[in-house]
């Protein structure tokens, strides 16, 4: 049952004659529902960091899933059991590749970037802290990266401690050198802040976690769409990220963990298919990554994410990306022009994400005369209370891009915050 | 965008400019009210002689909506019995989560809220003090009330 995944991950290799070079306007021909009107207005989607929209060929392969593969996988004999099973475990090499991982082995299929966290929370978390142990955090953390560690610390007498942030929203690097420690035992950082938008470090910051003695987690929910992520150059021990951020869909997920730690966790979950045998007296564990999924996975979900991945590796990422750039480089400069606009949230590395506050005006309010306008924004704490509380307000008006959006997306921003200015000011 | 004119009429916006009794009550019942969506946070101050509320005031942050709501409210429930407060807030309730619109109750002043029902991810907004007074005056408790 736990065979054949390394040899399905050399025939998966993406890049079929390399990627096309970037049109926006055909990428967004790609994505049906960027054609979509919301209260009569054409809709313009700024809420890619909330989640993404998906391509016709992750909508297309998930179809296909169910029309002519449909069935269980690694448990039957028949032609649309194999064909399932090859579909999933083809995704598993697909992420390997996506992430550099060394083998699809080291990729657990999980149900995001929250379940991944909890995963290594409760069995690497769980099995080796200690009273008195330390768990550093940053003050960046989405609350999927906070409460997991809370409650560990809470069944394990574990500290949590915090990296604290800048006036711009960078991480205070030296309070973070001078919080490590023998105690630290786990570095749980995000790649990208979801709430500002702001590139941590992580390449460096796991060298000195590692010199001191600690484990890291890297969330790479906010990356993951974004950032070209390689975790053997970045040497993390586990990287967790959510397809439903990156163009494919919801329910799905993937946990790289580096294999020795792996091997040596306990179970997560207990339930069929990460079993080897089953009594009542006894019961063997299958071999990673199977151990860590019990139950029959979201398989569909799962089939989708391989499709966005195929998605983005057909398509020039670092054009993708300098493109995205330009696009938040251009709605920081025309939303510092709107009078009363604070933008929270200015670090020198960011990438997708303009949080931003109105004078006068609360964000709830500006999201539902914005949405009004066909404008899709998030307005709130974006799970991410303590950063709220660093800049001391009660929520931002986040605008979040993905490799679909335009100028033009941030016109029509600008002219619906200009409507929100003149009902409110 | 007539829909967004029936939500925020001009008597809504002067309540959230200057919203009524947003001012502390020495000794009064306190309750924190928390709507962890969009972070409104409000604390409501309700002073009780013999079953009435004989003086309720409010402070916090929060949206025009949630801002008024709480202004209109205290207004309303001022010289009320609690039972008399609880009863307004399920007309309030029914008034702002109704599907059709015909005509409900006349709710007085608080039918500038009516056009909410519009916005369904704004019904927590104009709950919100109401929640929060509801158990305010249900018990001396200070435990958070959150519209989640």
């Amino acid at each position: 049952m736990a065979t054949g995944v390394s040899s399905v991950a050399a025939q998966l290799r993406p890049g079929f004659g390399g990627p096309a070079a970037f049109e926006v306007a055909k990428i967004r021909a790609d994505f049906p529902i960027l054609t979509e009107r919301v209260h009569g207005q054409p809709l313009v989607y700024l809420d890619s960091a909330n989640t993404s929209q998906k391509p016709e060929a992750v909508l297309k392969a998930m179809d296909d899933y169910y029309r002519h593969a449909n069935a269980n996988i690694h448990r039957a004999t028949h032609l649309l059991s194999e064909r399932a099973t090859a579909l999933y475990e083809g995704a598993r090499a697909k992420a390997a590749v996506f992430l550099n991982a060394p083998d699809p082995r080291t990729i657990v299929l999980t149900k995001g970037t929250t379940d991944g966290i909890n995963l290594v929370a409760q069995s690497y978390g769980r099995a080796t802290l200690k009273p008195g142990d330390e768990i550093l955090l940053t003050w960046l953390e989405h609350h999927s990266n906070i409460v997991p560690w809370q409650l560990l610390a809470g069944q394990t007498g574990a500290v949590i401690k915090v990296v604290p942030i800048n006036e711009a929203g960078e991480l205070e690097l030296d309070q973070f050198a001078a919080l490590l420690s023998p105690r630290t035992k786990i570095l749980a950082v995000g790649h990208v802040s979801n709430a500002l938008g702001t590139i941590n470090p992580i390449k460096a910051m796991i060298g000195q976690a590692h010199a001191a003695g600690a484990v890291v987690l890297v969330d790479g929910a906010q990356a993951a769409p974004h950032l070209a992520i390689d975790v053997q150059a970045l040497d993390c021990d586990f990287y967790v990220l959510s397809s439903h951020k990156m163009f494919g869909p919801t329910g799905t997920g993937v946990l790289y963990g580096r294999a020795a730690l792996l091997d040596a966790m306990p179970p997560y979950q207990g339930g069929g298919d990460m079993i080897a045998s089953v009594t009542f007296e006894q019961t063997l564990y299958n071999q990673v990554p199977y151990k860590f999924e019990a139950g029959t996975p979201n398989i569909a979900g799962v089939v989708g994410f391989g499709a966005a991945i195929d998605y983005l590796a057909g398509i020039d990422r670092e054009a993708a990306l300098a493109h995205e750039d330009a696009v938040l480089e251009y709605a920081t400069a025309q939303v510092r022009q709107i009078p009363g606009a604070r933008i929270i949230g200015e670090a020198r590395h960011k990438t997708g994400v303009l949080s931003f506050v109105l004078d006068g005006v609360h964000p709830h309010d500006a999201g539902t005369i914005l949405d009004q306008q066909g404008v899709a924004v998030r307005t709130g704490q974006h799970c991410a209370q303590p950063v709220m509380d660093r800049f001391c307000i009660p929520a931002t008006i986040r605008a979040s891009l993905g490799i679909y959006n335009t100028r033009e997306d941030v016109d029509a921003l600008v002219r619906g915050l200009h409507k929100v200015r003149e009902l409110f000011v | 965008m007539s829909e967004l004119t029936d939500l925020y009429q001009e008597v809504i916006l002067d309540h959230n400019r200057r919203p009524h009794n947003f001012r502390v009550i020495e000794g009064a019942t306190k309750q924190e009210g928390y709507n962890p969506l969009c972070g409104d946070r409000l604390t409501l101050y309700v002073a009780m002689d013999g079953g009435v509320i004989t003086d309720v005031a409010f402070q916090g942050s929060g949206c025009a909506i949630s801002k008024a709501s709480a202004s209109l409210m205290t207004d309303a429930i001022k010289g009320k019995t609690a039972d008399e407060a609880r009863a307004l807030f399920d007309q309030f309730h029914a008034m702002i989560t109704s599907d059709h619109a015909g005509p409900a109750a006349d709710l007085g002043k608080l039918s500038v809220l009516a056009g909410v029902r519009e916005f369904p991810t704004r019904i927590k907004c104009a709950s919100l003090a109401w929640h929060t007074m509801k158990a305010a005056v249900a018990s001396e408790t200070d435990a958070p009330v959150s519209t989640e």
